[in-house]
């Protein structure tokens, strides 16, 4: 902060306590009874005693204002001024947690000389990997990490990005970022409704043969590149297995339909700006147990 | 009897317009309160969230607090100022159609709101959603509303200007300054603008103007209503006039710097924080000499509390008042608030401000108000007064009771962690965990909104011409 705007803080805080103090002290009587006599004024009939101030008000008064006082002494408040103890907000919060790291931080971080796989069944690991799971991951994947419209179930075999400990790990430090896009402009409402009912017929759905066949052909050109000619998706590029009645964004004609015509853009955030290093190992091993 | 008297010798008074405002204040507390209810409902039992999205809690909620500040609030602050400033001023209001503007005008305001927060028209700045024509009509509204009340003032045949002047003019004035400023807004549409402020200064002028909205409009402005209806209902003088001076002056100049400590532990820089709270703490005293004027007043007349209802309400609103000025400093201290800020205990905080304070002491003030304005002996019914003002208490204790309980519960459990460093709870446990509360609360304010009905259904009967008053019952002191 600019030098003029730190003098102009801490010069309005000094002329706002000295007004206050001076007309706390200016009221003030030595007398401490009560009166009888009124001012003298009335308003529609009321009238106004002039008894002292509470001495135990006054006092309590008193004792806030020189708190006050020596607050900002000890603290930040005074403009630029750092206050006596300089204490910080930031460093408040990285005492604590170096605190919480000192206490903890070794004993997670020994996990780290094990693979996942070998700590996914430790008893300890599961049980910091759930209460890590349900404030960080429950929000969408559900309490029972089963998922639900739009995020994906952990607990079956079902992985669009890879179920073995690598690929888990991975989405979790960096995110994933899907990107299914929209078809509307290349296939028309007739092209989307056909290649509908070739996605349909992949899971042995009742379709419509000829309109199926048509879809075929479009699946081929388009779709097959990232899911694959026999569309059983593909890892690598996150793209679904559209053959096992797994569905991401549901399964019906129209569901399917809707995500052809306007694509779908789902997002897993990257948890290494938020989460540290063992942290992410344990929860990848909590979760890679989750199927097992 | 001597009450009615007095108001007839006095036939040059404006009363329309309090007349007018003090019905409105009884209409929109049961809407305000009936939303409070509803929305509250929805927090216990969310399927009652349904398909249709103007009934969604995220539309509602906003209606709710301008309904029950602005509303009812306004419109009992405008009645109470009104006939304040001309009875303690022996003055009529110096213009019957600029009052009658702020009236119409002031109902258009809130109808405007009634229409546009279901809609999802806001500019999401708590307590000042209402988007920029809004804004301008308000500030119009005020504008004149201060050109009333100063323009009384100025022809006022007392030599002096009463205290509940004082607290009524410094709500005025700031509430319009704080309104101007909070509000500027670089408009894209009638219905969509963007805040002229950025980042950590607007959250700043937000907070600035979002406490001081609890500190003027809540605090002084009630005050103001205060002093003329506890000394005039307990029929003794009040207790100290140096109090009200240093009360005053202090409490108008602490106030003001309090809002910081809405963001402690957050991206404002840590000396605002500081100050913020170091006001609050010192706010404690001021704060309380109002409560003390108002208590004390009633030293010699502590009698009448048992045969007369409508003191007990000024007296019980006192001290809730007192109980929330106390737990506002000490939510303020930034270890305090680190359990407290993000909890029910907030919400309980508001309400022993909102209902306990701010509504009981409306109501007692309507109540006092309502048989002068329409040239009766007294209210209709003593009994459903006395009804009223239990129905009011035990809601008012439910409800923040039930958020206490609540707050420091969610508090505590998003703290807590286990031997391995990870947190016992996750967050949705917290939630599960806050049920009963929300149901308690529910029921709280469901009683509280139940004694509005008694209220509206009693000052009907008052206002009929056919209808004489109940005799008193002997017996209101006994329960």
């Amino acid at each position: 902060m600019a030098d003029f705007w730190s003098l102009w803080i801490i010069l309005l805080t000094i002329v706002s306590f000295l007004l206050i103090i001076w007309i706390l002290f200016a009221n003030r009587t030595r007398d401490q009874g009560t009166t009888e006599e009124t001012t003298g004024h009335n308003y529609d009939g009321i009238e106004e005693y002039d008894n002292p101030l509470p001495a135990w008000w006054f006092y309590m008064f008193v004792i806030t204002i020189v708190w006050g006082v020596g607050y900002l002494i000890a603290y930040p408040g005074m403009g630029n001024f750092p206050g006596l103890l300089g204490w910080t907000q930031i460093g408040q919060y990285e005492e604590r947690v170096a605190a919480a790291d000192a206490e903890f931080g070794a004993m997670r971080r020994s996990y780290l000389t094990q693979s996942v796989e070998e700590i996914a069944d430790d008893p300890a690991v599961r049980k910091m990997g759930m209460r890590m799971f349900g404030n960080n991951c429950a929000q969408c994947h559900g309490a029972d990490a089963k998922g639900s419209f739009g995020f994906p179930n952990l607990t079956d075999d079902d992985w669009i990005y890879g179920g073995d400990a690598a690929s888990i790990k991975a989405t979790l430090v960096n995110g994933r970022r899907a990107a299914m896009p929209a078809w509307l402009a290349v296939l028309g409402e007739d092209g989307i409704a056909a290649t509908t009912e070739y996605v349909l017929s992949l899971n042995g759905d009742a379709v419509d043969a000829d309109l199926a066949g048509e879809g075929k052909q479009s699946f081929t050109t388009y779709c097959a590149a990232c899911h694959g000619a026999d569309g059983k998706g593909n890892q690598a590029l996150g793209a679904p297995n559209l053959t096992n009645g797994i569905w991401l964004y549901g399964g019906t004609r129209e569901q399917i339909a809707h995500t052809l015509r306007a694509g779908r853009n789902g997002q897993m955030p990257a948890f290494s700006e938020t989460l540290s290093e063992d942290k992410i190992h344990i929860l990848s091993a909590y979760v890679y147990g989750l199927n097992k | 009897m001597s009450e009615l008297n007095h108001a007839l010798e006095h036939p040059t008074y404006n009363y329309k317009v309090v007349r007018q405002f003090a019905i409105m204040t009884v209409v929109w507390g049961i809407v305000g309160m009936l939303v409070g209810v509803l929305i509250a409902a929805q927090l216990a039992w969310p399927a009652l969230n349904t398909e249709l999205q103007y009934l969604h809690f995220g539309r509602l909620r906003p209606l709710h607090t301008n309904a029950v500040i602005f509303a009812f609030g306004g419109s009992a602050l405008f009645a109470t100022s009104y006939y304040i400033v001309q009875r303690t001023c022996q003055a009529r209001l110096i213009s019957d159609k600029l009052a009658a503007f702020t009236f119409w005008g002031w109902q258009l305001v809130i109808v405007s709101a009634a229409i546009t927060l279901p809609l999802g028209l806001t500019t999401s700045k708590e307590y000042a959603e209402l988007e920029w024509p809004i804004d301008i009509l308000i500030a119009v509204v005020w504008v004149s509303y201060a050109l009333v009340f100063f323009g009384t003032i100025m022809k006022r045949k007392t030599p002096h200007i009463y205290v509940a002047n004082w607290f009524l003019g410094a709500f005025i004035i700031a509430v319009a300054v704080l309104h101007i400023i909070n509000s500027m807004a670089i408009p894209v549409s009638m219905t969509k603008s963007y805040s002229a402020y950025a980042g950590t200064v607007d959250a700043m002028v937000q907070w600035w103007y979002g406490h001081n909205a609890v500190g003027f409009f809540l605090t002084a402005g009630f005050l103001g209503m205060m002093y003329y209806f506890v000394p005039k209902q307990a029929g003794r003088p009040v207790y100290s006039y140096r109090l009200s001076i240093v009360h005053f002056w202090a409490l108008v100049a602490v106030y003001i710097w309090a809002g910081p400590h809405h963001l402690h532990y957050t991206a404002l820089p840590d000396w605002a924080q500081s100050l913020g709270m170091v006001m609050s703490i010192i706010l404690l005293a001021p704060s309380w000499g109002g409560m003390i004027n108002g208590m004390m007043t009633l030293s010699g007349a502590w009698d009448k509390l048992r045969t007369d209802p409508i003191l007990r309400f000024l007296v019980v609103s006192l001290s809730f008042y007192g109980m929330s000025t106390f737990e506002g400093p000490m939510m303020s201290i930034r270890t305090v608030n680190a359990l407290s800020h993000y909890t029910d205990w907030t919400i309980g905080h508001v309400h022993s401000g909102a209902l306990g304070w701010v509504a009981m002491i409306s109501i007692g003030a309507i109540y006092h108000l309502i048989p002068i304005l329409f040239g009766k002996e007294r209210m209709y019914s003593i009994s459903l007064i006395n009804a009223h003002f239990w129905m009011s208490t035990i809601g008012t204790v439910l409800y923040i009771a039930s958020m206490w309980v609540n707050g420091i519960m969610q508090g505590l459990m998003w703290r807590a962690y286990n031997q391995d460093g990870t947190l016992t709870y996750t967050f949705v446990e917290s939630v599960a965990a806050s049920y009963p509360g929300y149901v308690v609360r529910v029921i709280g304010g469901a009683i509280f909104f139940s004694g509005m009905l008694l209220m509206a259904y009693n000052i009907f009967m008052t206002t009929r011409k056919d209808v004489q008053p109940q005799p008193a019952p002997a017996a209101v002191g006994a329960v």
